[in-house]
């Protein structure tokens, strides 16, 4: 009885302790998406080099692809960039990027001057479809499935140890 | 060094001045899209104080002037004007960003703890204190420690308080 006295302040402590340790871990930016699983939401945009061009989500059912949320504005996305070309160049899958709230020159320029890993660009100037995909926080990567589901988000730069333990076993599940 | 404090002191209150000048015209320039329906404009504040700002997370929406907001309030308003519900907004803002934009998170399996944790804490602690209370009224006197008396306060004024 005498011990419990103890024991009880005791185990409370420790349990705060875990609450509080888990507490730091936890990433408030990090808010869990509701679109993992759901289809990608309709749309319809041009191509960042070509205003004539335009690509639907219908266009790119049956494969599995990746959508890389970026802008010449965004300062993460410069230092997520050398890694995406390196992504790129081993064409695991085609990689689509959307140019968020950005101008079309802009975007170019960025394109020209650090190198273009994207097989195409969609236009987002006014970042409609970026609401539709819950973006908040650029860049974001999502892996989209043969029948247009979304199946992987990442938000922030990517890094090898995201590619590596989450993106390519996906991919390579994906793909059967 | 007295002339140099002066110096400093003025300095400040001109900026002080120069800022408090400058803010009404930091307010005109955010309040620019409001004028056309101030109806509609006070339908989408409402909804858009329900719901939290995800690149600046102690802000609603309504409160804040982060592009993703302007955006979002842009959003909220055009889904007013095409005749939207709340509800339907709100569902909409869920179905893209989760619960976690929610001020108000819904009662649910996965919130119970939020929503009734605090109550539940409260009702633990006053059990606990009735039960200490009544296990201590039961106790006999000789089990605590006699009162010391007090200690007179001013030994020197001789009692005459």
């Amino acid at each position: 009885m005498k011990i419990l006295k103890f024991l009880i302040p005791l185990g409370l402590f420790f349990g705060l302790v875990a609450f509080l340790a888990v507490g730091l871990k936890l990433d408030p930016r990090e808010v869990p998406s509701p679109l993992i699983g759901k289809p990608a939401p309709a749309f319809v945009l041009t191509r960042l080099d070509n205003p004539q061009q335009t690509i639907r989500r219908e266009d790119l059912l049956g494969k599995v692809w990746m959508l890389n949320v970026w802008a010449s504005w965004c300062v993460a996305c410069r230092e997520e960039h050398p890694l995406l070309m390196q992504f790129a160049a081993r064409q695991l899958l085609p990689v689509y990027g959307l140019n968020y709230k950005d101008g079309r020159a802009e975007g170019q320029q960025w394109l020209a001057r650090f190198g273009n890993p994207y097989t195409a660009s969609l236009f987002d100037g006014d970042g409609r479809v970026g609401i539709d995909l819950g973006v908040y926080g650029v860049p974001e990567t999502f892996i989209i499935d043969q029948q247009g589901t979304i199946r992987f988000k990442h938000i922030g730069p990517l890094t090898p140890e995201v590619l590596r333990s989450r993106v390519e076993p996906l991919i390579r599940k994906l793909n059967g | 060094m007295a002339s140099q404090g002066f110096f400093v002191k003025g300095l400040l209150l001109c900026c002080m001045a120069w800022l408090m000048a400058s803010a009404p015209w930091v307010q005109a320039k955010e309040a620019a899209p409001a004028a056309q329906d101030p109806v509609l404009e006070a339908r989408m504040m409402r909804i858009a104080a329900e719901l939290r700002c995800l690149v600046c997370q102690n802000q609603t929406i309504a409160d804040s002037s982060a592009g993703l907001a302007v955006d979002l309030r842009q959003q909220v308003r055009d889904m007013l004007a095409r005749g939207d519900s709340e509800k339907q907004i709100l569902d909409y803002m869920t179905a893209r960003y989760g619960d976690f934009v929610l001020y108000r998170p819904p009662l649910k399996g996965s919130t119970a703890v939020l929503w009734f944790g605090p109550a539940a804490l409260l009702l633990g602690g006053l059990v606990t204190l009735v039960v200490v209370l009544r296990r201590r009224s039961r106790m006999a006197p000789d089990m605590f420690e006699a009162d010391e008396p007090e200690p007179d306060p001013d030994p020197q004024s001789g009692g005459t308080r």
